[in-house]
């Protein structure tokens, strides 16, 4: 049975070998918080999310084979939901099978067995019942095939097989159910087998001709037959955030992602999705236009949105190559083969390096990594030194980096740099500013404009020491 | 009797040190890992509390260097270890008692645990006597407290009851009949011993050298069943010596004297400090007994150096670079300035270091030294974006420093690291000078690091100290830090070279 949910052609693997930046991803975008709305405390479903998240899609029409599957969920969400629930009752049936084994005794491992392969039966009954009652409701290719094999796989005559065996087992006392203990105690490899002349002495039986004639394996766990749940897992994941959005009235849109070669970047409305979730509200909007550019350098005002902006950047594009809606009102891209980041760290306690040092050493390990068509997302980079030489330094590693295709933006106070490469590429690069009333008040947003000499710190130290005298 | 303290002038310092916890400067200045390191060996005395109380008083200060003087003596630091040495010996007897279930077995442990007890307080109050030139006020009352007490009717009844124990448990002897599953035990009856009779029977057929054919029991602690039922029945047969025992550790469990025990665990402050400094001084650092001054704001040190930076190079073989200072007249700021990864940091974090410690009474890092007693020691280190708090970096600094700036008196210490990199160079100048301009006004000890040479030249106040580079190669740090004008220079480049990361290697490298 293979479900192919989650990729049109092939099974989703839990066995991810993950990207060596995961974790300062996770950590400098906050996708905790991300993974935690969409697992709503189930352990399973976090896992499968995290892993599905990190694993980006790098082609545009895997990307809408999921995103048609995400509509279908959100269309029929009590129907996915009861899916799950069955799916997750056939692991409850084997779970208290491993209970039984405790006693120990050959019979009741044997009627234990017995009993599991029936509450199976029954699940996959439903399961297709479900298929046949619900399946015009959904859309998306994904769904229809999915639908299509349970009703293939589950026909009537092949359950009826299927039960006629187990009928038959249960009469005859003589069968054996083979099943070893794996990890945990839990259950495994059952192997059912057609009685043999219980007459027969040991010897004998095991000199005669093998007279197997059926073999019947629930997989494992970790095998096959968990796998149609963690690709569901994904989707009730975004099916939970999706309705925490709604509550919080945040709005969400299906992303149109453009081929990795291209360079786009338009957006409207883009939020950062973790901070409208950990703040519980709706959160600043911004726009962007930066098609056929490569860098996007942003300065102004402290205090005035700009990590805040990047986050929601480097948030939605993962989401989008998840497959999933983003927090905008419209918003496209290129699909990018990996997403950096570069934020500021503490120092380092081994007292090894000093803090340029430190943020070189992490620089150097992303451009070993760092691949054409990557996003690189900088935050502060290079502040750790006088501003003259640090702008002399992001310069030199910007150019290489931009000249290698790959994509920047870039927070900043560097005013040397800033000023400099607005000079010398406004054509080639957007340049955003983070904005300030008049008064001083912070608008939160980000518009287009010239890097400033100030980023108005003045404020804020008026805000909390007062005024001078 | 009263009390004395090896550490503390009065029961308020101790008080407070019990439930110190760790100040909130630690994991910047290091501090945290010096600590860790110095008392990871010493879990049981719950050393750390001690070592997060700084002290107020000169006098109190004065009052531990003369105890670490004192203990500086090779003899008598190696006498103090032997006491420690039989307390934790009896701590292990106690703790092996708690865990037996036989009774009988459980109260032999108590009367051992009582006897080493005995013996370590003995010989203590013996050495302490033999010293004569006992310098410090600290250990000469100790040696007075001892005195006493080894005196006194509760010390002498103790000693007296646990040797009669000992004496009469000596004393029992019983007999075993072992027959199949049955074990029978009784009084020795003076029967003969047999083993003469029989060496001598056989004598002839020994030769030169005999093998050794003696089998040897395994003698664990934990008695099986049986043994236990034979001690039972030899405690029936004994009634008398064994309800002593019992009586005897039903009403000397609170054997152990207050003060004893207080010393033992508070000595090994200073312990467990010579040690871990024992290591570096071999290694040729200098450690120094700082004149304290709360007063006047000289301040210097020379030849001093990061204590955590120093045990984490002597481990790894590598030279540690020792730096001077002296704040003189009205200089109170030491603005750090020059290039990246040349030692800006590990010198403030040194500077406080020393401070902290000389507040705790130990020697400090430097050849000769003079330190200011502060009533609070503050540190600004920037810290990595945390979850979102709503505040940007630049705001959480400020914010940070506003509860600095009021919490702070003229006699405090502030230490900051790089202050204001999260602006424009033109805001940080503005805030920068702001910041030190109340700084000046509150008149505190500070050490500044920075890139923003105009901060090093705000006044009288401020001295400018430059980490320096080889100058053939300025890729090459010296770690040193000299007294001369900030020049603007930080070599940066020469770091981004290190990590190939010019515009030519990244070139080179991207090329792919």
């Amino acid at each position: 049975m293979k479900a192919f949910l989650l990729y049109r052609d092939r099974d989703f693997s839990s066995e991810r070998t993950s990207a060596p930046n995961e974790t300062e991803l996770a950590q400098d975008l906050h996708l905790n918080v991300l993974f935690d709305a969409m697992a709503l405390g189930d352990k399973f479903i976090l896992e499968v999310s995290r892993n599905v998240v990190l694993s980006r899609l790098r082609d545009s029409q895997a990307i809408l084979y999921r995103q048609d599957i995400i509509k279908d969920c959100l269309k029929n969400s009590s129907v996915v939901r009861e899916i799950y629930a069955l799916a997750l009752e056939s692991l409850e049936c084997e779970r208290k099978l491993s209970w039984g084994i405790f006693s120990r005794y050959p019979s009741s491992i044997l009627g234990g067995s017995i009993s599991v392969l029936e509450a199976f039966v029954e699940i996959l009954k439903r399961l297709r019942s479900l298929a046949e009652v619900h399946s015009s409701a959904f859309q998306s290719e994904g769904f229809r095939q999915f639908f299509r094999m349970l009703m293939t796989e589950l026909s009537d005559s092949y359950i009826a097989v299927v039960k006629d065996h187990l009928k038959h087992l249960r009469f005859k006392g003589g069968v054996l159910i083979s099943a070893e203990l794996g990890k945990g105690s839990q259950g495994t490899r059952y192997v059912l087998r057609k009685p043999c002349n219980v007459k027969k002495g040991f010897i004998q039986r095991v000199f005669s001709k093998k007279q197997l004639v059926y073999t019947f394996h629930i997989p494992d766990r970790d095998e096959s037959g968990a796998k149609a749940l963690s690709e569901l897992a994904f989707y009730l994941g975004c099916m939970n955030l999706h309705a925490r959005l709604v509550e919080i009235t945040a709005h969400v849109c299906f992303p149109v992602p453009a081929g990795l070669e291209v360079r786009m970047h338009t957006f409207t409305g883009l939020y950062d999705l973790c901070l409208a979730l950990s703040e519980g509200r709706s959160v600043v909007e911004n726009d962007l236009n930066a098609d056929n550019r490569n860098l996007v350098v942003i300065t102004g005002a402290n205090q005035g949105g700009k990590s805040t902006f990047l986050r929601g950047i480097g948030v939605a594009q993962l989401m989008m190559q998840a497959g999933m809606f983003v927090g905008a009102s419209r918003f496209c891209s290129n699909v990018c083969d990996g997403i950096f980041t570069h934020y500021k760290r503490e120092e380092d306690v081994t007292m090894k390096s000093g803090k340029l040092d430190e943020e070189l050493k992490r620089m150097s390990a992303i451009v070993d990594k760092v691949t054409p068509n990557s996003i690189l997302l900088l935050n502060e980079s290079f502040a750790s030194t006088n501003e003259k030489e640090g702008s002399e330094v992001a310069r030199q590693v910007l150019s290489a980096l931009l000249d290698a295709g790959i994509k920047i933006f870039f927070v900043t106070h560097l005013h040397k740099f800033a000023q400099e490469s607005y000079e010398r590429q406004k054509k080639k690069a957007v340049f955003l500013r983070a904005g300030r009333k008049a008064d001083g008040e912070r608008t939160f947003k980000i518009l287009e404009g010239e890097p400033l000499q100030t980023s108005f710190g003045e404020d804020l130290y008026r805000n909390i020491f007062g005024v001078d005298n | 009797m009263t009390s004395c303290s090896v550490l503390f002038t009065s029961a308020e310092e101790s008080m407070t040190a019990e439930t110190a916890e760790m100040p909130a400067f630690f994991v910047d200045l290091n501090l945290d890992q010096i600590v860790n390191i110095i008392t990871a060996a010493k879990e049981e005395y719950n050393l750390k509390p001690y070592f997060y109380t700084s002290l107020k008083k000169v006098n109190a200060i004065m009052y531990r260097h003369e105890v670490m003087r004192d203990l500086e003596k090779k003899m008598l630091f190696e006498k103090v270890e032997t006491f420690a040495r039989k307390m934790r010996e009896m701590r292990a007897h106690l703790l092996r008692a708690k865990k037996l279930s036989y009774k009988h077995q459980r109260e032999s442990w108590f009367l051992d645990a009582v006897e080493l007890y005995c013996g370590a307080v003995q010989s203590l109050s013996a050495d302490l006597d033999q010293e004569a030139d006992l310098e410090s006020r600290g250990l000469s009352a100790l040696r007075d407290y001892v005195r006493r007490y080894v005196q006194s009717d509760a010390f002498t009844s103790l000693m007296a009851e646990t040797r009669r124990l000992k004496h009469d448990l000596a004393q029992v002897q019983y007999c075993l009949l072992i027959n199949y599953g049955s074990i029978s035990v009784r009084r020795h009856d003076s029967e003969t011993d047999y083993r003469a009779e029989v060496e001598a029977t056989f004598e002839k057929f020994k030769q030169a050298a005999a093998r050794d054919y003696s089998v040897k029991f395994s003698s664990s602690e934990e008695m099986n069943h049986v043994e236990a039922q034979v001690l039972d029945c030899v405690a029936e047969l004994y009634p008398d010596v064994f309800l002593h025992l019992g009586a005897y550790c039903d009403s000397r469990t609170g054997y152990l004297d207050e003060t004893i025990a207080i010393f033992d665990r508070e000595i090994q402050l200073y312990v467990s400090y010579l040690e871990f400094i024992a290591g570096l001084k071999h290694k040729g650092l200098d450690f120094c007994y700082p004149r304290i001054t709360d007063s006047g704001k000289e301040v210097y040190d020379s030849d001093g150096f990061d204590l955590a930076l120093a045990h984490t190079l002597s481990v790894e073989g590598f030279q540690v670079v020792c730096n001077d200072f002296h704040l003189m007249g009205n200089e109170r700021i030491i603005v750090v300035s020059g290039p990246n990864q040349g030692g800006k940091t590990t010198f403030a974090r040194a500077f406080g270091q020393l401070h902290y410690l000389a507040s705790l009474g130990c020697p400090v890092p430097g050849r000769k030294a003079q330190l200011f007693l502060f009533d609070r020691l503050f540190t600004h280190f920037e810290k990595a974006e945390t979850v979102q708090n709503g505040r940007g970096r630049l705001q959480g600094d400020l914010l940070r420093f506003h509860e600095i700036l009021s919490a702070a008196t003229f006699r405090s210490i502030i230490i900051m690291n790089e202050i204001f990199s999260s602006t424009t160079l033109r805001d940080a100048m503005f805030l920068g000078k702001r910041i030190m301009g109340r700084i000046m006004d509150l008149d505190v000890l500070c050490v500044c690091v920075t890139f923003i040479d105009e901060l090093s030249c705000l006044s009288e106040k401020t001295v400018s100290m430059v980490s320096t580079i080889v100058p053939e190669d300025p890729a090459l740090r010296t770690y040193k830090l000299v007294r001369k004008p900030a020049d603007g220079l930080a070599y940066a480049l020469s770091i981004a070279e290190k990590y190939r990361l010019t515009s030519e290697r990244l070139g080179e490298r991207l090329q792919r």
